[in-house]
């Protein structure tokens, strides 16, 4: 039985983070399946994969007008704010912690609290997915849905090209943020501690 | 002070007076037609009539006259003729002489017009544009009907060599399109050649994502046509059940799209780490214009964090084993 136990993921935090990864994975993957697209074998149909990524693409949109006004208007948003603040001591010191001091059995430097929900490695990388790479993500996507719509040219090059190129650099910076925020989701009390939190909204741990 | 001013409304009356008597047929003669003809005076005893949408039809014996509207498939525009890639003929060249005289006589209806291939088949100097697999091409195309003939989409007297000398693709696209279209999307046109039911090209491709991009980068005949690398156009149109349908076909990095509309192009080598440069400068493509270099930097980054999370849970689990 775990003798801290924080309740920090309401409802529709656990709605919004479910919505936004299984869409993003089908993005993802269908995304992959476009870009690599081949006459003779594809990982998903092209056609499929279009009306997917289409689809699953207005939904991830909508759903990012959840997670920023859901932010604004409750107390959630406090987490995202006031990241700069003594930033690169602090990130160094996780860092640390994830490099050396986990296999020490140090103390965690930055110990999950209410009004701290996340360590200063996982705010900058938060951050910067959500309030950065999300929307480069949406406006690139929105410019490829609506290919007519793109001006010829942007800084001397097609208008698609430029979009395109976008769209698949942060799609891929992204997804390598997933790859890194699925591994230290593990590094709970037991690896599946944080996932369960993720699930019935409290954060536990034993101190 | 008024002489002046009279004498000046005077000359400006006369001058204008003059430009509005002067005949309409040479204003409508450019300097640059003489550039490009030698039988530009020639020629007028024809496009007074047919460069016109109407014209006046004499009755000598009887003394009267009427103003008579040209059908609009005898006009030939002189812009287009004297661009095209007939510029410098004569029209008796290719026409009877005896249509100098009016009205022309019912014999002279019944004209047989040359074909491409009256002039430029099985002769070395058009060796190069192999008129000769055209024609196969067409013999085995789903055009090849009655009363189709090259005519039917290339009217000679305005045909240019545009993708051949493409310096603008998209305007290109749009000249060869509207090739198509002047029957595919004109009922009373298409329902002089065929007896079928009309056809709604937007309708008919509403399963294509994107249309309006999809008309204006690519030619109807990339995906209705089968490839021949032999010739620069292919001309075997297929019924429509063997049109490209699979997305893939030009969305892949083997895009057909380099057997076709970039063809001559193609032969660029990869420009800036792109997969089928050449198309960029035109168009982007999803699947046919990936960039090599970001690939491999995506693959390196990926194996690389990959390789550190092993690492780390190797650590963790040494670790636990140890406590």
């Amino acid at each position: 039985m775990a003798n801290k136990r924080l309740y920090l993921y309401p409802v529709w935090i656990r709605l919004w983070h479910v919505i936004n990864a299984l869409t993003f994975l089908a993005l993802l993957f269908t995304g992959i399946s476009l870009h690599f697209a081949s006459a003779e074998h594809s990982l998903i149909p092209f056609q499929v994969s279009v009306g997917i990524h289409n689809v699953c693409a207005i939904i991830l949109s909508f759903n990012f007008g959840v997670f920023v006004i859901g932010n604004m208007f409750t107390g959630n948003g406090m987490y995202y704010r006031k990241w700069r603040k003594n930033l690169w001591p602090k990130l160094w010191k996780q860092f640390l912690f994830y490099a050396i001091g986990i296999f020490k059995g140090g103390p965690h430097p930055f110990p999950i609290t209410k009004k701290q929900k996340f360590n200063p490695l996982q705010k900058v990388s938060y951050v910067f997915a959500m309030y950065f790479g999300m929307p480069l993500l949406i406006i690139s996507g929105i410019a490829l849905m609506f290919p007519e719509k793109i001006s010829n040219s942007i800084f001397k090059i097609s208008g698609l090209l430029f979009y395109d190129t976008l769209h698949i650099i942060v799609g891929f910076v992204l997804s390598i943020f997933l790859v890194i925020h699925l591994y230290t989701c593990t590094l709970g009390d037991k690896p599946g501690t944080l996932f369960k939190s993720m699930i019935n909204g409290y954060h536990e741990e034993h101190e | 002070m008024k002489k002046p001013t009279i004498f000046f409304s005077i000359l400006l009356l006369a001058v204008t007076c003059t430009l509005i008597a002067q005949p309409d047929d040479t204003l409508k003669i450019k300097p640059s037609y003489f550039e490009v003809n030698d039988y530009v005076e020639d020629n007028e005893d024809c496009f007074k009539c047919h460069g016109e949408i109407k014209y006046l039809l004499e009755d000598v014996e009887n003394d009267r006259s009427a103003t008579k509207r040209m059908a609009p498939c005898k006009i030939v525009d002189r812009d287009k003729y004297y661009t095209s890639v007939h510029k410098s003929f004569s029209c008796t060249d290719c026409h009877s002489y005896d249509f100098m005289t009016f009205p022309h006589t019912m014999d002279l209806r019944f004209e047989e017009n040359f074909l491409c291939m009256d002039c430029h088949g099985y002769d070395e100097t058009y060796a190069q544009y192999h008129f000769e697999e055209i024609e196969k091409e067409f013999s085995e195309s789903i055009h090849n009907i009655a009363d189709f003939t090259c005519w039917s989409c290339h009217d000679p007297h305005s045909y240019k060599a545009f993708m051949r000398n493409a310096d603008d693709l998209e305007e290109a696209i749009l000249f060869d399109n509207n090739m198509c279209l002047r029957c595919h999307a004109d009922y009373d046109r298409f329902a002089q050649k065929t007896e079928r039911e009309e056809i709604v090209v937007v309708e008919s491709h509403d399963w294509l994502p994107n249309q309006t991009a999809h008309f204006a980068k690519v030619r109807c005949i990339e995906c209705h046509t089968e490839i021949n690398d032999s010739i620069l156009i292919a001309h075997k149109i297929l019924p429509k059940t063997e049109a490209v349908q699979r997305c893939t076909e030009c969305h892949s990095k083997d895009t057909r799209l380099l057997h076709t509309l970039y063809k001559f192009q193609s032969l660029e080598e990869r420009k800036g780490g792109f997969v089928n440069s050449i198309m960029i400068n035109n168009s982007y493509v999803i699947g046919a214009n990936q960039n090599v270099w970001l690939n491999r930097l995506s693959l390196l980054v990926f194996g690389l964090t990959l390789l550190v999370i092993v690492f780390h849970t190797y650590l963790r689990i040494r670790k636990q084993k140890k406590s």
